[in-house]
């Protein structure tokens, strides 16, 4: 996989320096996401590491999430599905003795990738309001095919026996390896998005978003290009439910409901649409709240509720709004002086 | 004459009652310039838009080098050399003018299904599009936010991109519409120093950017021809004169 990067050759692109520092603040969260479970060691605390891997699972199909609404425009509302999808794949696979990475993995991916292809081919013909509750229908479709998945635990879900092994080795069972597995993944996919957005590909999804109609005179079939960024977000979604089912070593039709597509909806708007790392610091901040107000009270879904509601409505850009504004701020203040 | 790069015959589009093209048939030689002009209402824009593909006709059939694509889609019609601006502007506003008019090289040259590599360092792609914005006058403008560019910034930038599309014939819909005087003077000579280079079908309110620039000039009313003919000879119609130019030209 390549990164992107300002090529030499390229006479007019945007100053090496202003994309050095776009890559400053997705670097910082990663090196923090690294160095976390030095920290959670010394405190002694697995809690933190479940925690945290629970985030970047959750980050990872907030990605996917952020390349279909922040980039292509396509606000889908059925995203856990393929979520859900990969899970399921996990522990179907596993209820039948199948239990390597190796096999699990491809199988969860191909098979969200298939819904995804399945389904787009047809919500991708609708626009707008019609695209969002056609996609909700979709995921609720999945949901309740799920939960009448009797041999599979139905409505109660499917208890792994254990985790994914790793080629026959039992790494994932170890939580700091599969901390760092978690950790992989999300800095491989936030790389492919990266790169996805900046290429002729990319390029041509966000000249949908600004103007569909205009690419399409000017030559593109704006339909292909939008169905296989959805087969892509829908992969990358099953992928995160891979990662799901080994991190719980539970599966449920839960996973598919349409309030955890809204959740991953909210993470983008949280940390900031159409930014990739937005979607990960909204998936920390959305999990970490959630986590913190819950010790509090139990209906701390009445503080959660409006201030989601704040954030979004008064912060423009999310969570990487509010950063880069105090950003500029303090470079004001001291940065003349 | 060659082969026309553009034919109409019998095209007819009607809307509910209303006839809004009414068995039009015209021609667009190479090279050529076109106009059409007619009052508001006379059907230009339907006739663009079928033109483009955005509308198909009722019946009749359209020619573009020979070729019937009467029943193709803008994007097969883009792909064969038909560029188009629009009369209300089209620009991607969040995209620089330099990217506007890359993706339109992008368009036209090889796949888009390309997952990797960084598009805006493309030189391949920025090359010809920084040629075509020179060429319209835009260069110093090249890394402004299309949204930012004034207005005929903006309609010089849609020429911009349908210039990289190497055009076999480029319909303007109202370039001029909503310039100012020094505006419009600058794009018709941006359009002057195009012509030639391929055939041209202007729609066009502005009288003067008419004259200016056809080489044959169409008179729309009620969405039938009323006549063609050069510059002079339109001028000096009578029906056309009492139809319409009477107000237009004093």
């Amino acid at each position: 996989m390549k990164a992107p990067s300002a090529s030499p050759s390229a006479p007019v692109t945007s100053p090496p320096r202003s994309r050095l520092r776009s890559l400053a603040l997705p670097a910082l969260l990663f090196v923090a996401l690294a160095i976390l479970p030095l920290a959670a060691l010394a405190a002694s605390a697995g809690y933190v590491l479940d925690l945290f891997t629970r985030v970047m699972i959750f980050s990872v199909a907030a990605l996917s999430v952020d390349l279909l609404i922040g980039y292509a425009a396509l606000v889908t509302f059925g995203q856990a599905a393929f979520v859900g999808i990969g899970a399921y794949a996990v522990g179907i696979l596993s209820s039948h003795g199948i239990t390597d990475a190796l096999v699990a993995l491809p199988v969860a991916m191909t098979a969200a990738g298939l819904f995804a292809l399945l389904t787009g081919i047809v919500c991708l013909r609708t626009k707008g309001v019609y695209f969002i509750m056609i996609t909700l229908a979709f995921g609720q479709m999945a949901f309740f095919t799920a939960s009448s998945l009797a041999p599979y635990g139905g409505d109660d879900g499917l208890t792994l026996a254990d985790r994914n092994t790793l080629a026959g080795l039992a790494l994932f069972g170890r939580p700091l390896v599969f901390y760092y597995v978690v950790l992989a993944v999300l800095i491989a996919s936030y790389a492919l998005c990266r790169s996805l957005v900046a290429s002729r590909f990319g390029r041509v999804l966000r000249g949908t978003k600004e103007n569909a109609l205009r690419m399409t005179t000017l030559g593109f079939r704006v339909y292909r290009f939008q169905l296989v960024a959805y087969v892509i977000a829908g992969m990358l979604s099953g992928l995160a439910g891979f990662l799901l089912a080994n991190a719980t070593e539970f599966v449920s039709p839960a996973y598919m409901s349409w309030q955890r597509s809204g959740e991953l909806i909210i993470m983008v708007l949280l940390g900031g649409i159409g930014t990739l790392h937005g979607a990960i610091v909204g998936a920390a901040a959305f999990l970490l709240l959630e986590e913190w107000l819950a010790g509090f009270t139990e209906h701390w879904k009445m503080i959660f509720g409006p201030l989601l509601v704040l954030v979004v409505v008064f912060v423009r850009g999310g969570l990487i709004g509010i950063a880069a504004a105090l950003g500029r701020a303090v470079a004001r203040r001291f940065g003349r002086g | 004459m060659a082969e026309p790069v553009l034919a109409l015959r019998d095209v007819r589009k009607q809307f509910g009652g209303l006839v809004v093209s009414d068995n039009v048939t015209f021609s667009v030689a190479p090279g050529e310039l076109h106009a059409i002009i007619g009052p508001n209402g006379a059907g230009k824009t339907t006739l663009i838009n079928q033109i483009s593909g955005v509308l198909m006709p009722d019946s009749g059939t359209i020619l573009f080098g020979g070729r019937d694509i009467t029943r193709l889609g803008p994007p097969e019609r883009a792909r064969l050399g038909l560029a188009r601006s629009f009369q209300i502007t089209s620009v991607l506003p969040g995209f620089s003018a330099l990217e506007n008019v890359a993706l339109a090289v992008q368009a036209r040259s090889g796949s888009s299904f390309r997952f990797f590599g960084d598009a805006a360092g493309e030189t391949a792609l920025n090359e010809p599009a920084l040629a075509a914005l020179a060429e319209v006058g835009l260069a110093d403008r090249a890394e402004v936010p299309a949204g930012h560019l004034a207005h005929g910034e903006k309609r010089a930038l849609e020429l911009a991109m349908a210039l990289v599309t190497e055009p076999k014939l480029l319909l303007l819909d109202e370039p001029m519409a909503g310039t100012g005087r020094e505006e419009t003077a600058r794009l018709i000579g941006v359009l002057r120093r195009l012509k030639g280079r391929f055939a041209m079908m202007l729609v066009e309110h502005d009288m003067t950017a008419v004259f200016a620039l056809a080489d044959r000039i169409s008179v729309l009313i009620y969405g039938r021809i009323m006549i063609s003919g050069t510059p002079d000879e339109v001028r000096e119609d009578p029906q056309v004169v009492a139809a319409y130019l009477g107000d237009e030209l004093e």
